[in-house]
């Protein structure tokens, strides 16, 4: 079943990376591997002291001083719906732009850029909970593992307050 | 050299006379017999010939003496200012120009002689008329003579061009300020782009913010040079702050210039006649704040001239002049900018509101009968409303006013309306002199730091110690401090924030008085700190709709702060609505049933100087200024939320001679008795403050009016017997509610639908020495006996919420409660004739609190007496 879905759209395509190679900012969030496309991303931090923000949902983990901005950051975890990060490892940041301004992704651990190839560009596979398929924009096939797109304007666009 | 800088200074002071005077003269082409103008140009010349002739500069002397006979002659009123004549003058400022000129660069005269120049001003003065004569002497003698011909071009300079861009600036400042003397500052503006502006504001915020980050540092070191440096610093950043704020500022009148036309068209359209008067146009604000409130100005102006003002005719009907009234008023106050725009036209009327609210589903029926008449006009503001009774293009489609609330409230405003049937409305805006930075105060409430806006602030209490803490009160759910004669609701800002409570014993209480919509609360936080200038900073569009927070700012410690949005805080906390309201709901009545102490609202009367009544029968307190209340026949009425509140002197009814026949104070205190629809009001001289005590009566009272008397807070006061207060104003009403009692040693329970009449009972009850508890229904009712040992039960037979037959036919079913003895209270007349026979063991009639009292005592003995039986 999810074999035949995935190759279905692979022959529609996506307007998003089907028809050129793209680098990805790359990173892990608890098992899963994702990416984000190298020109959305403005800097990657290690833990900024966050000032929590009593009331706000909880994947707002709180707000952050970036050089004089004031970023809000949001945790990955809790957006994908996986168990909340073990005390004492900190969460890196990824800073994203958006025409709004700034947000920063927490997740677990900074890999490296990468390079895709277009043409390996498929829809996100069937049968991942409701919460992480909706972040993940598609997937690209790499040698022996997945790369996740982020499906960033959902964390960029969204009001978590409504 | 002393003689050169006394030079110096002449040219300096010649150069600056002579703008004004470039500017003066044309100004005076548009007023010519502008005496103060005339006068000002005048003494201008005068100075500058009197000077040069000091210093010896005869052609300077020579031309501006001729000049100044001609000046003379204007005002003295022998001739009046022609084009050409000051054509002419100005080719004589240019000339005395250069000749300053000449002086500051080669210490002397240039040696010209301006003869053509000089002739013609001769001829100008003498003849009183140079129309005709400067064209032609201009042209026979410009060609030939070198003099002339360097002369004219220059002199056709001012002619020309100065002119035609003064006279712009200059009308623009005349039609503004519509002072001779504002067109002198014209001269000296500039144009700038607004982008510009922009910048230099956030650079501003920037700077601010780094300002305090070093006056932070510094705080903590010992360096006096940097300390200098610092304080240096912070000065010239505060100064340039309020400079560059300074150039954003717009006066009003920007945008209020549109509105005589807006109105104008409107009232042409709906056939309506409407003046418009603007107070305050100069008023000045934040060319940002200017752009954000024209549309909801606008709008507010369009509502009034379609809705608020009547037609003439209608007018007339009522009495008022035919043409409509509507005032825009702008002004300065504490730190903020208020703008008013009343009408005096049919006004609101709060029963309409609620109808349509109810009828556009944006309030339920039963709640809308909760509102108080100001809350029904905040109905208003809710999204897809409108009360026009018919949709006009001009306003009415139900989509203005909560734009415009959105609109104010977003840069940090608040709107607030006030109305009066008949006699117009008053929309009033409270808005920020300017939104990038503002001051606030810095607290700690649950381990964070917030900061609230300065424009929120009212003032800072602290309660020492143990003492301090009780000075904090339930009423029922909700905290309330006593302050100054008004009840302050109360709020911990780290349980509205779901923050964990401070552990620490704290010595003392700390509460932000803060003011949000007109309503008054007060905040209790963990510390208060400095007040600081912050830069408020816009949180992410993720966050929208949270409303607790206005935005956020970095510290001096390079720390985001949140800034507390004190409205959204305020609705979060529950304590904008009105709090006596509030404590009336069936849940709160139901806390309060489990209290044994007993809340007591004390006053004086006449002279009796400590009066007490339950606070719970207490619906609300008022103050009214003596000139609103009227006398009707031999009582005094006040109009009062859309009804008739009778008020009653106290002392009257307590039998004070003196009670009767005082003077009204002004104002007037009130205390308002409220059941259903029904209003009563009691006159009292002051209220003197609440105070929780459970107490027992101690001495009975024969005095009509008085239940007894006991000792609260150490002092000897009365207890008011309100229903012989009330019946004894001539108040019917109280017949409407209905009791149960029964009595023992061990609790009564009193179930009654109508928190009034439990409150009442409870007072007769407990103030006889017997616990109470209270039921608001059946399930309730049966709920509590299970838990607590019930002596007695209090109810009625029929009742909105409850129905005590019921009640009683359920207990009888259940072994444990079968036993309890039910005591019915009873409308006179009514229940009267069904006689007992039902369920009860006994029936008291309603508010006959002697009766009550005796009947339970009577069922104790006779319940004594069979558990002694039953024990033998």
């Amino acid at each position: 079943m999810s074999t035949m879905t995935t190759l279905e759209t692979t022959s529609t395509g996506h307007d998003e990376g089907a028809t050129l190679n793209r680098q990805y900012a790359t990173f892990s969030i608890g098992p899963l591997f994702f990416g984000i496309e190298v020109r959305q991303v403005q800097e990657v931090l290690r833990y900024l002291e966050l000032t929590p923000m009593p009331l706000a949902p909880d994947v707002v983990e709180g707000l952050m001083n970036l050089r004089g901005q004031i970023v809000t950051a949001v945790d990955m975890r809790r957006m994908l719906g996986l168990p909340k990060r073990k005390t004492g490892e900190a969460a890196m940041n990824i800073v994203v732009r958006s025409e709004d301004g700034l947000v920063s992704l927490l997740v677990d651990e900074i890999e490296d850029v990468i390079d895709v190839e277009a043409g390996n560009y498929e829809q996100a596979p069937a049968g991942l909970p409701r919460e992480q398929r909706e972040m993940i924009a598609g997937v690209y096939k790499l040698e022996g593992r997945l790369l996740l797109v982020l499906a960033t304007d959902r964390v960029l666009q969204a009001n978590f307050c409504k | 050299m002393e003689d050169q800088e006394i030079v110096t200074e002449f040219l300096i002071e010649s150069s600056e006379n002579l703008a004004q005077f470039e500017l003066a003269l044309v100004d005076l082409e548009k007023r010519p017999t502008d005496p103060n103008l005339l006068a000002s140009i005048f003494r201008t010349i005068h100075t500058i010939k009197g000077t040069c002739g000091f210093f010896g500069f005869s052609t300077l002397e020579g031309l501006t003496h001729i000049a100044e006979n001609i000046l003379s002659q204007l005002r003295n009123g022998e001739r009046r200012l022609t084009p050409d004549l000051t054509s002419l003058i100005l080719e004589t400022v240019d000339a005395v120009k250069r000749e300053l000129v000449s002086i500051e660069t080669t210490g002397k005269e240039s040696g010209e002689g301006y003869e053509n120049l000089r002739a013609r001003l001769v001829q100008a003065s003498n003849e009183k008329s140079i129309v005709e004569k400067a064209p032609v002497e201009k042209s026979v003698t410009a060609p030939p003579v070198g003099a002339g011909q360097s002369e004219a071009p220059l002199a056709a300079l001012p002619v020309a061009g100065a002119p035609s861009v003064d006279t712009d600036v200059a009308a623009a400042e005349s039609e503004k300020a519509g002072a001779a003397s504002a067109s002198h500052i014209a001269g000296f503006t500039i144009r700038v782009d607004v982008g510009l502006l922009d910048k230099l504001m956030n650079l501003v915020g920037e700077l601010v913010l780094a300002r305090n980050q070093i006056m932070q540092f510094n705080s903590g070191q010992e360096n006096e040079i940097l300390s200098g440096s610092a304080q240096r610093l912070n000065l010239i950043t505060t100064q340039l702050q309020e400079g560059v704020m300074k150039t954003r500022m717009q006066p009003i009148g920007v945008i209020w210039s549109k509105l005589p036309r807006v109105v104008r068209d409107l009232a042409t359209s709906c056939g309506k006649q409407i003046e418009l008067e603007m107070d305050g146009a100069d008023t000045e604000l934040d060319k940002s704040i200017i752009e954000a409130i024209k549309d909801p100005l606008t709008h507010i102006v369009r509502n009034s001239c379609d809705h608020g003002i009547e037609a003439p005719a209608v007018r007339a009907s009522k009495g008022k002049p035919a043409q409509g009234r509507l005032t825009l008023r702008a002004y300065h106050e504490g730190g903020q900018v208020n703008i008013e725009i009343s009408d005096d036209g049919g006004g609101i009327d709060a029963g309409k509101v609620k109808q349509k609210a109810i009828e556009k589903g944006l309030v339920r029926a039963e709640d809308a009968d909760r509102l108080s008449e100001r809350e029904a006009f905040n109905l208003i503001f809710l999204p897809g409303f409108s009360t026009a009774e018919k949709t006009t293009s001009i306003s009415g489609r139900g989509v203005g006013m909560d734009v415009v609330k959105t609109n104010v409230e977003k840069i940090g405003g608040l709107v607030d309306l006030t109305s009066r049937h008949g006699q117009g409305t008053t929309i009033r805006i409270k808005i920020p002199l300017t939104l990038a930075i503002i001051p606030g105060l810095v607290i700690d409430s649950g381990g964070e730091r917030f900061i609230i806006p300065q424009v929120n602030l009212l003032e800072l209490l602290r309660l020492e110690g143990e003492a301090g803490r009780k000075q904090i009160e339930r009423i029922h759910d909700t905290p309330v401090y006593w302050r100054r004669g008004t009840l302050l609701p109360i709020a911990y800002l780290n349980e509205v924030l779901n923050l964990p409570a401070n552990n620490a014993e704290a010595e003392a209480v700390n509460i932000v008085v803060v003011q949000a919509e007109d309503r008054q609360f007060g905040l209790v936080v963990d510390a208060i700190h400095d007040t600081q200038e912050i830069v408020v900073k816009p949180l992410g569009k993720q966050l929208k709709g949270l409303n607790a927070y206005a935005g956020a700012t970095i510290m001096g410690d390079g720390k985001v702060v949140l800034i507390l949005d004190v409205l959204g805080i305020g609705q979060k906390a529950g304590v904008l609505s009105e709090i006596r309201e509030k404590a009336r709901g069936d849940k709160a009545a139901a806390d309060l049933s489990h209290e044994k102490r007993q809340t007591f609202l004390l006053f004086r009367a006449g002279r009796f100087e400590r009066l007490a009544v339950p606070l719970s029968l207490v619906a609300r307190l008022e103050e009214f200024p003596r000139e609103r209340i009227e006398r009707a026949g031999d009582k005094f009425v006040v109009q009062y939320r859309d009804q008739i509140l009778e008020l009653t002197p106290i002392a009257s009814v307590l039998g004070d001679p003196l009670g009767t026949f005082t003077e009204l104070a002004d104002p007037t205190q009130v205390i308002v008795f409220s059941e259903g629809d029904q209003v009563a009001g009691l006159i009292v001289d002051q209220i003197l403050d609440i105070h929780e005590e459970s107490i027992r009566i101690t001495k009975k009272s024969d005095r009509v009016g008085l239940s007894g008397s006991a000792v609260i807070a150490g002092k000897v006061t009365d207890f008011l017997d309100l229903p012989a207060v009330l019946r004894a104003a001539g108040e019917e009403w109280l017949s409407l509610s209905a009791k149960p009692a029964s009595a023992l040693r061990k609790a009564v329970l009193v179930a009654d639908g109508s928190a009034f009449s439990r409150g009442l009972v409870r007072n007769y009850l407990e103030l006889a020495g017997h616990p109470v508890i209270e039921a608001h229904n059946e399930a309730d009712a049966l709920e509590k006996m299970e838990s607590v040992t019930v002596s007695a039960v209090v109810t009625s037979r029929k009742l909105p919420s409850l129905n005590g037959r019921k009640l009683v036919d359920e207990m009888r079913k259940r072994p444990a409660l079968k036993e309890i003895l039910v005591v019915e209270l009873r409308d006179a007349g009514n229940d009267a004739a069904e006689n007992l026979g039902g369920p009860f063991d006994a029936a008291v009639e309603r508010f006959d609190r002697v009766g009550l009292l005796h009947t339970l005592q009577q069922m104790r003995d006779l319940q004594g007496m069979a558990q002694g039986s039953r024990v033998n």
